[in-house]
């Protein structure tokens, strides 16, 4: 079964002025959102991650960023579209979910309130219809008892039912897109596995693709479908997500999952990247990016300038120093 | 060989209302616990936000009054010592904090942060006093000249390795780590970890692990208390714990960590919805009627269960 695109970002660049000069923090990444998919983007801090998912729904600062490329979305450009125009799709067929759910919440409105807002602005409900759409909502989102959490207040709340809150205003509309990035990165542990559990729903029921930003192999294993990982900027593999964590291939990938402790299982010491990801001002802007926390690779199995490559159906990966890749200690566990 | 010793350890915060701010009630914290420390061993407290684990380092280092209770610490009680008294004590408990980004002074050089519990606990003429703080700072794997660097030009993993050396340098038996590794990088968390049980065997220190992360708290422990709003409801070896949980907030806990290998994702699924019946059946076997924990049980020599 083929599913219908819903986004496409087609070689995203966007630049940040630091100092006069623009730094790309996000440097030519294409990649296509269908419906009734969660597409993961992973990365650690300073990858871009965040930067491209703020850039498609233009919440950057126009007067110190540059978008370059485009994101095709229901036939529109979005980066090119005023903001007007913006705000007409945002809410409405693009959605949002936070991180910090007390953060991106109102604290003076009722979450009822807060709900109907963006019905206030995308549709021409009358007060009755909204309120019963805001209550079918809470339930939806797994709210107890919604009549009473309609006129409660955000710091009445525990932050799982904050962040149903959040996740109930992004699907009020209907999107056919929602970015959620880090949605469960401030809650505990069973509180978490509820939210997936509940974005995993509301993705299958309502057909929505969901773009996950987030560093946490472990939610990515649980709930994405496909799975971008970024280093530098750049997309360096792309695959479905039981390929990307049975065969991964790019050295970035490999390192990564080698250096989680798992819960599941128990190894004796953790594999480490060495060095650090470097500053935006600093980034290698050429030849593979990740060379320098392999430096016990040879240069030549690097390219000169790597291209993302699918080296076998739906399986992309970038420069072909994945191939003789290896691990120094030597260890890698199955 | 018990090295710490914590006895029905309580730490209650009042809370005033009414006319003339009157005590209406407690906050119970942590609320009647007892768990031993054995030298060179790594204990983890494990729990969800607000479980009292954060309470009960801060209070075993003195940052935190305990309410009642007792902290044995080499056989003296460090709830009942006066401030001088305790102050000795203090050499030998340290603590690495868990955000690298503001436990550090931002104004002082690595060689000041570093040297500041040396400045007070030690008199150290200026140039023992830099080499001691080289030895140290190469210890943690920086560069001996980096002493006259500041905070702001390390990165996240580094600037908790100048954590590590200045709870390092007055040779401590016992290192609370809260959190060390939650405000890094996957990458550098690795390496946070590794460094730690590399240093462990190095010192023979003993630990007091915080964490709300399994996965890294397997990684590190040997022994492990899992706590609920102030209480412990299990506690056991790594293995016991996670191989054979016995209380039903451990399964619950346990079976909620994302599964790694997405293959056994509807497996995992299927077992997360299995443990919450059981939650919701079993509540009252587990609790008593006001919610809270049984004491602990005994069920093997090492392995203890909060039922009744």
């Amino acid at each position: 079964m083929l599913k219908q695109s819903v986004l496409q970002i087609e070689h995203l660049r966007v630049s940040f002025r630091i100092h006069e000069e623009y730094y790309a923090a996000v440097d030519d990444v294409s990649l296509t959102v269908h419906e009734n998919e969660v597409l993961a983007i992973v990365g650690e801090s300073g990858c871009g991650k965040s930067a491209l998912a703020l850039s498609i729904i233009g919440l950057h600062p126009p007067e110190r960023t540059k978008l370059e490329g485009a994101v095709m979305f229901k036939g529109k450009n979005l980066l090119t579209q005023s903001v007007q125009a913006l705000n007409e799709i945002r809410g409405k067929d693009i959605g949002m979910i936070f991180q910090d759910p007390l953060t991106a919440l109102n604290p003076l409105m009722t979450v009822g309130k807060q709900i109907e807002e963006s019905m206030d602005y995308h549709t021409t409900l009358s007060a009755s219809e909204k309120r019963k759409r805001t209550l079918e909502l809470l339930q939806r989102v797994g709210i107890p008892n919604p009549a009473q959490t309609y006129d409660r207040y955000p710091h009445e709340l525990s932050g799982g039912m904050r962040q149903r809150i959040v996740i109930a205003i992004a699907i009020a509309c209907n999107p056919a897109v929602i970015i959620a990035d880090e949605p469960t990165t401030a809650l505990d542990v069973t509180i978490q596995a509820q939210i997936i559990r509940l974005l995993k729903d509301l993705q299958q029921q309502m057909n929505t693709g969901i773009i996950l930003i987030t560093h946490d192999l472990g939610v990515v294993a649980e709930m994405a479908d496909r799975v971008a990982v970024m280093y530098a900027g750049e997309i360096v593999e792309l695959a479905d997500v039981y390929t990307l964590f049975t065969r991964p291939l790019h050295p970035y990938t490999r390192s990564l999952l080698q250096s989680i402790p798992s819960a599941q299982t128990s190894k004796e010491t953790l594999h480490v990247i060495q060095g650090i990801v470097p500053p935006l001002t600093k980034l290698p802007r050429t030849g593979c990016r990740f060379r320098t926390r392999i430096g016990w690779m040879d240069e030549s199995t690097h390219e000169s300038h790597p291209i993302l490559r699918e080296v076998e159906p739906n399986h992309w990966v970038r420069c072909t120093c994945y191939q003789h890749f290896y691990f120094p200690d030597g260890g890698e566990r199955a | 060989m018990t090295f710490l010793q914590v006895n029905h350890l309580k730490v209650y915060y009042p809370v005033r209302g009414g006319f003339f701010r009157k005590v209406i009630g407690h906050v119970k914290a942590v609320d009647d616990i007892s768990f031993a420390l054995q030298r060179g061993e790594t204990y983890g407290l494990v729990g969800e936000s607000g479980c009292g684990k954060t309470t009960t380092g801060r209070t075993i280092i003195g940052l935190v009054k305990a309410t009642a209770g007792e902290i044995l610490f080499d056989g003296k009680d460090l709830t009942k010592l006066s401030r001088r008294e305790f102050a000795q004590y203090r050499k030998d408990i340290q603590m690495i904090f868990q955000d690298p980004y503001s436990s550090l002074n931002p104004r002082k050089r690595v060689l000041d942060i570093v040297a500041e519990p040396l400045r007070n606990f030690e008199r150290l003429s200026p140039q023992e006093e830099k080499r001691k703080v080289q030895h140290f700072i190469e210890k943690v794997g920086l560069h001996p000249e980096s002493i006259y660097k500041y905070p702001h030009e390390f990165s996240g993993g580094q600037r908790q390795r100048i954590g590590i050396a200045r709870a390092l340098t007055l040779n401590p038996k016992l290192i609370i780590a809260d959190e060390p590794v939650s405000a890094l990088d996957v990458s550098v968390q690795a390496q946070v970890l590794n460094f730690m049980k590399d240093i462990q065997k190095e010192f023979q220190l003993t630990y007091l692990f915080i964490s709300h992360d399994l996965g890294i708290i397997r990684h590190m422990c040997d022994r492990i208390g899992i706590m609920y709003r102030g209480q412990f409801v299990e506690e056991g070896t790594k293995e016991e714990i996670f191989q054979n949980p016995q209380h039903i907030y451990t399964k619950r806990l346990l079976s909620s960590i994302p599964n790694a290998d997405p293959l056994k994702r509807q497996e995992q699924q299927t077992l997360r919805q299995q443990i919450e019946k059981e939650y919701e059946q079993s509540y009252s076997r587990y609790f008593n009627a006001e919610g809270r924990a049984y004491p602990l049980k005994r069920i093997s020599n090492t392995h203890s269960v909060a039922i009744p």
